[in-house]
């Protein structure tokens, strides 16, 4: 048998070889197999043309962790990116499915490679390799989604990012206010800062309409692993929950398990109405157009280095429009809710914080004392979880 | 009652690891190890979900799963028996395949819903105390894996075809002496191996989960796998493998739900170290009940 041994192994290797290229086109996409060649989406390329001579086109890159159609984070990132595919003389070259990783690191560098002055990288675990990256390359802008800049700051390394945690304290007043068993679930993935301040406003939203309530926080260790999720909701509705709210990627299994129950549902990511067109309460969603734009152009007129995004730069109500949005209301909502969810608004706007004092933590130690609050750089370092939470960190 | 919740949801979540661990016994006692089975999963599982979304027909969509997880159990087959490939390399090529294929093809539904296949109570048995939500209010593919697992035992060692399957896996050659073709029955064995892996990936995005996402079925099939050896190659205790998995997932969110202040790093490992525990106290044990010329070339 040994001498046909060679021929296996070829046979092998062309078959893995295959396996590769599919895994490569549909998970790890390069720019021109996501963005030229699909149909249906708008290729982002195409819509370079517009205005400038191709000479002096201004050419930004876009990575995402996921698919660009998730539903959620990553679709809501891509739609921001078709806003800045429509500028004049800007030309957007994009790739999804990238993972936090060295390869990270490597696509960005052949978006480098094809010319790309500014690079959005758009997933938590992104940061440090297109810092790597800003140190090498002086003359490409990366500015990252989420993240803290960290020391030392370079003059062609920013993060952004929206304040999350206002449209979910008051998703949480709905909550608070539709709840009948006081009960309120929160399926999450890690206990990172940004999903604990969520958790913690969502709460806090619900006890400034509905003192009793508490949220049982339960963990899957995963963006998405839907059997999760499904187990997930059931656990939490088996104790009485009547409404659900998620961190989670893929959202579509615990919002359709909860309306299958009977229970309410608050969004997170995208609007999903549709899932759940009797339960659904409000939610909160990106809208990142305008901020991508606003990023775009200044690092286009070459005033990166002295405006704001060069360093950790959040938006919320207090200081402009926040690109985290509340979304549309269901038919459940009453005026009432709605009203005391303007006036919350209203609130933040003025300079206010969902976590304005007293607040106290699950033993009830005092976290911010009455009339303090904390900034939004010390919101995005929160370690804890408030009174009325249910569930463990460690 | 947290005993009926775990049990209920051992079961609930259950199906979609009992089909691939029953296939995976199929196949392996035919002498054929699959670690494409996660990718047959993957493959039912999206091709369950756009067929049914496509003809509005969820049960067409299983049917287009299983068939799914049949033609990678067939290209697995074809690796490993025809051209003597190794048949570890090959089952993760084929679940790397199916990874890449199924994220590439499955972009047009993620968040697209399906007309799902939802439970049904059973009249009268689903209302029984404890019993009745625990085995009762399913779907009707978790109905179908009650009778498939005791259907498989009694062909795999009550019939004469289960008698080939059983001689390929052990003595090929003596298959061989009677006029069978070990190669053919170990084609036939993990074909129905893939078509069963892709039913329980149709399960789990019809049924279970209704949803398609990206990696959705996430080790399961790879899980199945390791429940083989837990199970000894014996159908029946597949089932209480792949429900002592769930059981365990089911277990530490419902500990969640109930506020128990443990590790959530902990809880999360439950699952994996209730099936790493009890594979290495029955290691001895199983080893013999492998089947001799498992994972052997055919000459």
């Amino acid at each position: 048998m040994s001498p046909r041994r060679p021929r296996h192994l070829l046979f092998t290797a062309l078959l893995a070889l295959v396996a590769l290229l599919a895994a490569a086109c549909g998970s790890s996409g390069d720019d021109t197999a996501t963005t030229g060649g699909s149909e249906g989406s708008g290729g982002a390329t195409e819509s370079s043309g517009g205005g400038a001579a191709s000479g002096d086109t201004f050419t930004v890159g876009f990575i995402y962790v996921g698919p660009k159609d998730d539903f959620g984070y990553n679709q809501a990132a891509y739609q921001g990116s078709q806003a800045v595919a429509a500028l004049d003389g800007v030309e957007v070259i994009q790739s999804e499915n990238v993972p936090e990783t060295a390869e990270a690191e490597a696509v960005m560098q052949s978006m480098i490679d094809k010319g790309a002055k500014l690079i959005f990288a758009t997933s938590f675990g992104h940061l440090e390799f297109a810092r790597n990256l800003a140190e090498e390359n002086p003359d490409v802008v990366f500015v990252h989604q989420g993240g803290l800049e960290g020391e030392p700051g370079l003059d062609n390394l920013g993060t952004y990012f929206g304040t999350v945690y206002e449209p979910v304290y008051t998703a949480g007043i709905a909550a608070g206010a539709a709840t009948k068993t006081g009960k309120l679930g929160y399926v999450y993935a890690f206990p990172i800062p940004q999903t604990l301040a969520n958790i913690n406003a969502f709460t806090l939203g619900a006890q400034s309409v509905n003192p009793a309530a508490e949220t049982i926080a339960i963990s899957t260790g995963s963006w998405c692993d839907p059997g999760l999720q499904a187990e997930a909701a059931k656990s939490l509705l088996d104790q009485g929950v009547d409404v659900i709210t998620q961190h989670q990627d893929c959202t579509k299994t615990i919002i359709e398990a909860t309306e299958a129950a009977g229970a309410f549902t608050v969004g997170y990511h995208a609007d999903a109405a549709e899932l759940a067109p009797k339960g659904w309460l409000t939610g909160s969603e990106w809208s990142w157009d305008q901020l991508y734009v606003d990023i775009t152009t200044t690092v286009k007129d070459g005033k990166f280095a002295e405006s704001d995004y060069n360093g950790d730069y959040r938006i919320g109500l207090q200081t402009g429009d926040n690109p985290f949005v509340q979304s549309e209301f269901g038919p459940s909502v009453t005026d009432d809710t709605k009203g005391k969810i303007d006036a919350a608004r209203e609130a933040f706007i003025d300079g206010g914080s969902p976590f304005k004092g007293p607040v106290a933590d699950q033993d009830g130690k005092e976290m911010y004392a009455a009339d303090k609050q904390p900034t939004y750089a010390e919101v995005e370092t929160m370690d804890f979880f408030v009174k009325g939470v249910i569930g463990t960190i460690g | 009652m947290l005993l009926e919740s775990v049990l209920t949801g051992a079961v609930r979540g259950g199906t979609s690891i009992l089909y691939p661990t029953l296939g995976e016994v199929i196949s392996e006692r035919a002498g054929v190890v699959n670690l494409g089975t996660e990718g047959c999963m993957l493959a039912g599982a999206l091709t369950a979900y756009a067929v049914g979304i496509e003809t509005g027909s969820v049960w067409l969509g299983v049917v287009a799963g299983v068939v799914a997880g049949a033609v990678l159990g067939l290209l697995h087959a074809f690796m490993v028996i025809t051209r003597r490939a190794n048949p570890i390399a090959t089952g993760l090529v084929v679940t790397f395949l199916a990874l890449g294929l199924t994220a590439l093809f499955g972009q047009d539904y993620v968040g697209q819903g399906v007309n799902a296949m939802g439970p049904v109570a059973i009249p009268g048995l689903s209302d029984l105390p404890f019993l009745g939500p625990i085995l009762f209010d399913h779907d009707p593919l978790t109905y179908l894996s009650f009778a498939a697992a005791p259907a498989i035992w009694w062909v795999l060692f009550r019939t004469r075809a289960g008698l080939n399957i059983r001689a390929a896996g052990e003595r090929p050659e003596v298959l061989e002496a009677f006029g069978t073709s070990p190669a053919r029955v170990r084609y036939a064995a993990v074909v129905i191996g893939g078509a069963l892996a892709g039913l329980g990936g149709a399960q789990l995005s019809t049924a279970f989960t209704l949803n398609w996402s990206e990696r959705m079925t996430v080790g399961r099939g790879f899980v199945a796998v390791a429940l083989v050896i837990f199970a000894a190659w014996d159908p029946l205790k597949a089932v209480g493998g792949a429900y002592l998995f769930s059981g365990a997932i089911s277990l530490q969110l419902q500990l969640q739900a109930r506020g128990w202040e443990l590790s959530r790093y902990l809880l999360e490992a439950v699952p994996y170290l209730t099936v790493i525990l009890v594979l290495v106290a029955l290691s001895h044990r199983r080893r013999h009940a492998a089947p001799e010329s498992l994972g052997r070339v055919l000459a």
